[in-house]
């Protein structure tokens, strides 16, 4: 590997750990579609904070961002608080309206500065290890990877001192309420650290890739894990490897980065989705599955207990009677009467099916359950 | 002026206000269920998610013409808010968190495509850029065809089908209960929105296609309490945007896509502020006047409690300085001043106030509706 494609995946793995923190708990509070939003409008930030210091490089840009991204929240609940639209509307209203006026004036800019939308959407990493962070001539790596990994830096004490305020907030927002944090400020404070990170990364990654890096890794590790810190821990760990495997993916198929880590995400959460031990779509499957034939066994001990020693037992326990009693097919039937004989609950005598010792015993135990 | 005069002589204007306009009415249709079901939002994410759609419909076609890559559009957009309603229904994932991923996984994919397209030597790849943000001025007649057909479509089906969507939009437990096949309209309604999102593409591009789709029905919501009149007046305001936006952004030389979302932006907040009945600006004024109306008839009560305690001379002046110290000077001075205008109360020489005749019969009435609760006045 050069030296620049190990600078593309450093910024791309402190992009990926920054996305993931604030994202799981936007994803937690059902928040997920103000990264879109906010991915949107802090462009608008970054024009107007243009206009007043007309450098690219400056600082401040990111926090006239940040600023903005605040501004489309509070615009969002704003609107909804009238009452007049519901929220989902609100959020679509809002942001559009500024990513508008963003692209209205860069398009006023045109060709004066290097900002155009197209960039800020789709974002361009390759170019990331040729902004060299270099105070006093010494060449320190991109300026990319030292802004990411100060906003990485800043999530990351943020989640560890506020750790409890936000836990709470997010899982039982009336307790926060009422032991006297205020869910106001955990909230615009968490919108805040989504804005700033939001601005970070989509000058390496575009602001797609930036929705797709904060939900994505989050929402396949809240099918992993019912603890907050792992959820925290896997997501960033899902977020690194798929940017890195997205990284090569795009090498592989020598296409657009910051698509491929999108692409890599998508994967990433499929492979969850479907895979997960617990709560995993073939797991899923596979329990119920099981589940269908041990009660259909229990179904079988059950009726064999119920007329165990009555004079009906000789009709009701003969093997073909079990399809029409049960309404089970006969492939059903007959596999459910073998799946209990190889087990050693029931034997065939005379035509007859009869509980052993240990079939009887769980008969009981399923019939008082 | 010379804009419009425009209209009639220039061909590409004439088109381009034409395709507009027809963009406006369908989206605005079609959106205006969507506002009502919720799902502005899923028509963002079915937006943004047409784009590997349109690229791929290109790349393996090899055509631009309208139709395919609406074709592909829509196939993409359909795909991806069936991957949004199963990931939600299968797993604990949220709506919110399915649609936010689904759109980036599929606009990143698309993304790849796109570069696949830049790399083909002699591609008319300049059409394509364009879907991100659209552009009027290089609509084809032929363009406006399309979106005119595929359009009058999605009307006919929604014309076709209004009393079943209709049910389904507002309850759709009762028309379950009716035997409709719920699951299928619903289907069918989303089928709907990406109707009105592929049709806009062009002009308005995926990225801002949402907001095409939710603003003419959020702002015609706020005028009428009624299904028909809400979705006609969507259709006008997305038809009078769409025209406006194109018309000012080839004047003033700005996207299309932009300066038609800021118009249709526009009328949403004249809608919510000025609409009668739910306008902002409305409720306010009847906040305050309900207010001023509760302060004088507390004044009233008051002075005709302090005249009670007086005994046989009701008329009799009273100081006011109890009344200001419970209700405030401001509230209190401007009610009495209200109230001597209306010959409810007067000031005495001394300074103090009392209830004149008419305003004691005014506080006797009151206080018995008062005691009457429920009885209308």
């Amino acid at each position: 590997m050069t030296s620049a494609q190990i600078d593309v995946l450093l910024v791309a793995v402190v992009v990926a750990a920054a996305c993931a923190i604030p994202g799981t708990f936007l994803v937690l509070r059902r928040m997920a579609m103000m990264s879109d939003a906010i991915s949107h409008t802090v462009l608008l930030g970054i024009v107007l904070a243009f206009f007043v210091v007309s450098d690219l490089g400056s600082p401040i840009l990111i926090a006239g961002a940040a600023l903005v991204g605040l501004l489309t929240v509070v615009l969002v609940e704003a609107v909804s608080r009238t009452g007049l639209v519901r929220e989902d509307a609100a959020i679509g209203l809002v942001f559009p309206a500024l990513f508008s006026i963003a692209v209205i004036l860069i398009s006023s800019l045109a060709g004066d500065v290097h900002l155009d939308s197209d960039a800020v959407l789709l974002g361009e990493i390759a170019f990331a290890p040729f902004n060299r962070f270099a105070p006093f001539s010494v060449d320190l790596g991109p300026i990319a990877l030292w802004v990411m990994g100060a906003i990485l830096l800043i999530n990351l004490a943020c989640t560890a001192l506020f750790f409890k305020e936000l836990k709470l907030a997010t899982f039982d927002p009336a307790l926060a309420a009422a032991l006297g944090f205020s869910p106001a400020i955990v909230h615009y404070g968490l919108m805040s650290l989504v804005s700033i990170t939001a601005v970070g990364a989509f000058d390496a990654v575009g602001s797609i890739l930036v929705v797709a890096l904060m939900i994505g890794p989050p929402a396949a590790a809240y099918l992993l894990t019912d603890r907050l810190p792992r959820m925290l821990g896997l997501s960033v760990a899902i977020g690194a490897a798929s940017a890195v495997a997205g990284y090569w993916l795009a090498r592989v198929l020598d296409a657009n980065i910051a698509g491929s880590m999108a692409t890599a995400v998508g994967i990433a959460f499929i492979l969850v989705l479907l895979l997960a031990p617990q709560r995993g779509l073939v797991a899923t499957a596979r329990r119920q599955r099981r589940q269908r034939w041990t009660f259909a066994r229990q179904m079988l001990l059950i009726h064999l207990a119920t007329h165990e020693g009555t004079p009906a037992e000789t009709d009701e326990s003969r093997p073909d009677h079990m399809q029409r009693h049960m309404r089970w097919p006969p492939a059903f039937a007959n596999r459910v009467v073998r799946t209990a004989t190889e087990r050693g609950l029931i034997v065939l005598e005379n035509d007859q099916l009869r509980l052993t010792a240990q079939g009887r015993h769980e008969a009981r135990a399923a019939a008082v359950r | 002026m010379d804009v419009l005069g425009g209209l009639f002589v220039d061909h590409t204007l004439r088109t381009v206000a034409l395709g507009s306009a027809t963009l406006g009415i369908v989206s605005g249709a079609l959106g205006a269920f969507a506002v009502l079901r919720r799902q502005a939002l899923l028509g963002d994410a079915m937006s943004h998610a047409a784009l590997p759609g349109v690229a791929l419909a290109f790349l393996m076609t090899g055509s631009r013409a309208p139709l395919v890559l609406m074709l592909g559009a829509a196939i993409a957009g359909w795909l991806a808010a069936l991957a949004i309603i199963g990931v939600a229904r299968t797993s604990r994932i949220k709506t919110d968190s399915a649609m936010a991923l689904t759109l980036s996984v599929f606009f990143g994919a698309g993304l790849v495509v796109l570069t696949f397209i830049q790399r083909q030597p002699a591609a008319g790849k300049a059409g394509l850029d364009k879907f991100l943000f659209g552009q009027a001025a290089a609509m084809l007649e032929s363009d406006v065809i399309t979106m005119a057909a595929v359009g009058a479509l999605g009307l006919f089906a929604l014309l076709a089908l209004w009393k079943e969507f209709k049910l389904l939009s507002f309850d759709p437990d009762f028309a379950a209960t009716l035997g409709m096949p719920t699951r299928r309209l619903d289907i069918l309604l989303t089928g709907l929105l990406v109707i009105a999102i592929v049709v806009g593409l062009k002009t308005v591009g995926v990225v801002l296609m949402s907001a095409m789709v939710v603003a003419p029905g959020a702002a015609a919501r706020q005028w009428t309490n009624h299904l028909g009149v809400m979705v006609t007046l969507a259709a006008l305001f997305g038809a009078a945007a769409g025209v406006l936006g194109a018309l000012l952004s080839t004047t003033a030389e700005t996207s299309t896509g932009p300066t038609i979302v800021l118009v249709a932006t526009g009328l949403v907040v004249v809608s919510l502020l000025f609409a009668p009945a739910r306008g902002v600006v409305w409720a306010r004024i009847r906040a305050w006047r309900s207010r001023r109306m509760l302060a004088l008839e507390a004044v009233i009560a008051d002075l005709a409690s302090l005249a009670a305690q007086h005994g046989s001379n009701a008329t009799h002046p009273h100081d006011i300085g109890a009344l200001n110290a419970v209700r405030g000077r401001a509230v209190v001075e401007r009610a009495l001043s209200e109230l001597a205008a209306d010959g409810l109360a007067r000031q005495h020489d001394t300074g103090g106030w009392s209830l004149t005749p008419r305003g004691l019969a005014e506080a006797d009435r009151l206080a018995r509706s008062r005691r009457a609760p429920g009885v209308a006045r």
